[in-house]
């Protein structure tokens, strides 16, 4: 028993040892996480202003929620339109372009669709339904999963109101999806940066790059204060100036893995 | 606060529609050991639970020394089967103290007086759960006394015990008996019957047939059920 | 071999991060156990000595709520203690102590469950002896909780085993943030989706170690004070 409140104790101490520090939170997506940049990118951001960052990775639907709810100071997502729907209802101060990168439709390395190496992701698509080639769903709300949406419905095809036993909503993120592809030798549309830094790709590959229609837009938005006056406004701020600031846009050009850009600064462009 | 005489006015025990005492009527006074005596299933231990007030007539009514109040003041109680507490053995002694509102300067003094009464002072660190049968029943014993009883109750204490063991708890009994505790006991041990008794009850089918000195009960008792009871008959049916 | 080479290797390799998270791991579950001890052992005890009307529909109730999912109690909790939530002035989301109350939520009535078992068994024991000594309410309970003191260290045990091995409540309310709440199980999810399967097989390795640690050492307590007590 002593034991145990000597250990209550010592997370009492331990965590009010953290809430005098300079800490902001920033709901953000799992591929910016998972791909690794803000381990890249928060050091860089703590050594220049002393403030801390802890991330909630989020798909960006659920970003958003969680920043509605008052809950994060910083939203840092990648879906346009439900970030401009989140400006709208007036959650958020402003939103800055920050970065991009692409979107690629990976594949089992068998192709059943017979679609490697082609530049046209809609044609693509349409290859995949026509062949009942399995496809795997983020499902999940998430930028990933609001592109794929969009992407059918340039097809002209929606597979999710049909309820095609060939496509699979798995509700759940980018890692899991690309597991679940491999396991099932299924298609499953992909940010690159998550696909790069993805340890398990086997027999995976990409079999569509290069359309300008992948092309995939970050944005960062301080929280209002005015609807939750609690969000660390100068702090969050701070954040948003540094990643768009021609410092912070560096960090972001200069973080590779294997060699391999992975996010391209595009601020105030 | 005195708890006897123990009177006990027509008082019947059942569980359910099974009677188990019936119309017992019984004055238990200060003076030698009275002793329960009577086959198995005769409503022994019964008596005796309701003597200690852990159970509740049926019917009719018990007092000690005019109160129906069934919390025990001056009395403790001794079972076959004694639970100790999973502690010590001084430990055991010291909580049955502290229950009976011995003041806590004078615990140990007290606590070592009665290990020392019953012969387990060597033991007074031992776990108690860990004691063979016949030194449970002594610290059994010596938490009874531990509450100053001026009614002692014990069902069966020596039942399980080989016979050292039961020897040494009969001197136990007879001292406390000559101290002036009032001792109310059931036995299957006629031989102990005749070494410590006083008076004896003689229980059948939940029914009180004899009461009577103990002299008297054996010479000439005055039911068949007494007398087939005393040869070491099986009991027939009324 | 490879994923126990894995775990191996993160023990060798002495990783800083990897500690904090199995520290992490440790303080949260530890602290959800003795909250939820300090909730669930008077809660088990009380209802296992008390009668009132509907004390079976509680017994059946907290028996159910053993099985509560963790993803439940954890969205419970969100609603809690998000900003928009009755307690969100607390500011007290995605921080180790929002997962400290979501695991002693999860915990207490496991807690809570056993002990009125364990109490009630001892009780039909000891019932005779302590009404024959006069003993009263308070001083039963305390007695009887005291003297299942053993079985009650198995009883904290399997709430820390639960605490410590659930994910669903901590990622939710925690929000697995690096170096702040991120701990062994949401480190496990997160790395399985990153499909590094070894490294999350390692990390497992690690956590059943720890588990599997704990519950010996326990065992060990609970044996020698078993010989020691009787």
């Amino acid at each position: 028993m002593r034991i145990l409140f000597s250990a209550l104790t010592m997370a009492c101490l331990t965590f009010g040892a953290q809430a005098q520090e300079k800490v902001i939170t920033i709901a953000s997506t799992t591929s910016t996480q998972d791909s690794g940049l803000f381990n890249h990118l928060l050091p860089a951001f703590k050594a220049k202003t002393g403030i801390d960052v802890k991330v909630i990775a989020q798909g960006t639907g659920q970003a958003l929620d969680t920043a509605r709810r008052g809950d994060a100071d910083v939203v840092f997502v990648h879906a346009k339109s439900a970030e401009e729907k989140f400006l709208a209802e007036g959650f958020g101060v402003k939103r800055f372009d920050v970065m991009y990168n692409d979107f690629v439709l990976v594949g089992a390395a068998s192709d059943p669709a017979g679609i490697k190496g082609s530049r046209d992701i809609v044609a693509s698509l349409k290859a995949v339904h026509a062949k009942t080639a399995p496809f795997v769903s983020r499902g999940d709300k998430s930028g990933t999963h609001v592109a794929e949406l969009a992407l059918w419905k340039e097809a002209g095809l929606d597979p999710a109101a049909a309820k095609a036993d060939w496509y699979k909503e798995i509700g759940q993120g980018m890692g899991a999806a690309l597991n679940t592809a491999k396991a099932m030798g299924a298609y499953v549309l992909s940010d690159r940066g998550t696909w790069i830094s993805f340890k398990g790709k086997d027999d995976l590959i990409i079999a569509v790059e290069g359309d300008t229609k992948l092309f995939n837009q970050y944005g960062v938005m301080l929280v209002n204060p005015a609807k939750h006056p609690h969000v660390k406004a100068d702090l969050g701020q701070a954040f948003v100036d540094y990643v768009i600031s021609a410092e912070g846009q560096k960090v972001i050009a200069d973080y590779k893995i294997e060699g391999q850009q992975l996010f391209f600064p595009n601020a105030g462009k | 606060m005195s708890d006897l005489p123990l009177t006990f006015a027509k008082v019947s025990y059942a569980v359910g529609a099974t009677p188990i005492l019936r119309d017992v009527d019984l004055v238990v006074r200060a003076g030698a050991p009275t002793f329960i005596i009577g086959p198995n299933g005769s409503g022994k231990s019964t008596l005796l639970r309701l003597a200690m007030g852990l159970i509740a007539p049926t019917s009719g009514a018990i007092d000690w020394n005019g109160s129906r109040d069934p919390a025990p003041r001056r009395r403790a109680i001794v079972f076959q089967h004694p639970v100790l507490l999973r502690r010590s053995v001084a430990a055991n002694l010291i909580y049955a103290l502290d229950q009976a509102g011995v003041e806590k300067s004078k615990q140990d003094r007290r606590c070592t007086q009665l290990l020392d009464l019953v012969g387990l002072i060597d033991l007074a660190s031992r776990p108690a759960r860990r004691l063979s049968g016949g030194e449970r029943q002594k610290l059994a014993f010596a938490r009874a006394l531990a509450r100053s009883p001026e009614l002692l109750i014990l069902d069966e204490p020596t039942a399980s015990l080989d016979p050292s063991a039961t020897l040494a708890l009969e001197q136990l009994i007879a001292k406390a008996a000559r101290d002036g505790i009032k001792i109310l006991i059931a036995s299957h041990d006629l031989g102990q019957v005749r070494r410590l008794a006083g008076e004896i009850v003689f229980l059948h089918r939940g029914r009180v047939l004899e009461s009577a000195a103990m002299k008297d009960f054996f010479e000439q008792p005055r039911t068949a059920q007494a007398s087939a009871f005393l040869r070491g008959d099986l009991i027939s049916e009324e | 071999m490879m994923e126990g080479s894995g775990a191996l290797d993160l023990v060798l390799s002495g990783d800083p991060a990897l500690y904090a998270i199995v520290r992490l791991s440790l303080v949260v579950s530890l602290s959800a156990v003795a909250l939820a001890a300090l909730i669930g052992v008077p809660l088990g005890g009380l209802i296992a000595l008390t009668r009132f009307p509907g004390r079976a529909g509680v017994i059946v109730l907290l028996n159910a709520f053993m099985g509560l999912p963790p993803v439940v109690v954890g969205l419970a909790a969100f609603l809690l203690l998000s900003r928009s939530g009755p307690l969100g002035s607390w500011g007290l989301l995605f921080t180790p102590t929002a997962m400290v109350i979501a695991q002693a939520a999860l915990i207490t009535p496991i807690i809570a469950a056993l002990t009125r078992q364990s109490v009630e068994d001892l009780w039909s024991e000891y019932r005779d002896e302590l009404n024959a000594m006069g003993v009263g309410p308070l001083n039963r309970l305390l007695t009887l909780l005291y003297d299942a003191r053993i079985a009650l260290v198995t009883v904290l045990l399997a709430g820390f085993g639960r605490a410590a091995a659930e994910v669903g409540a901590v990622m939710i309310v925690g929000g697995n943030i690096n170096g702040f709440t991120r701990v062994m199980t949401t480190a496990i999810a997160l790395e399985t989706s990153k499909g590094d399967l070894a490294l999350a097989m390692g990390l497992g390795f690690i956590l059943i170690a720890i588990v599997f640690a704990i519950n010996a050492s326990a065992w060990a307590l609970r044996y020698y004070a078993e010989r020691r007590i009787g």
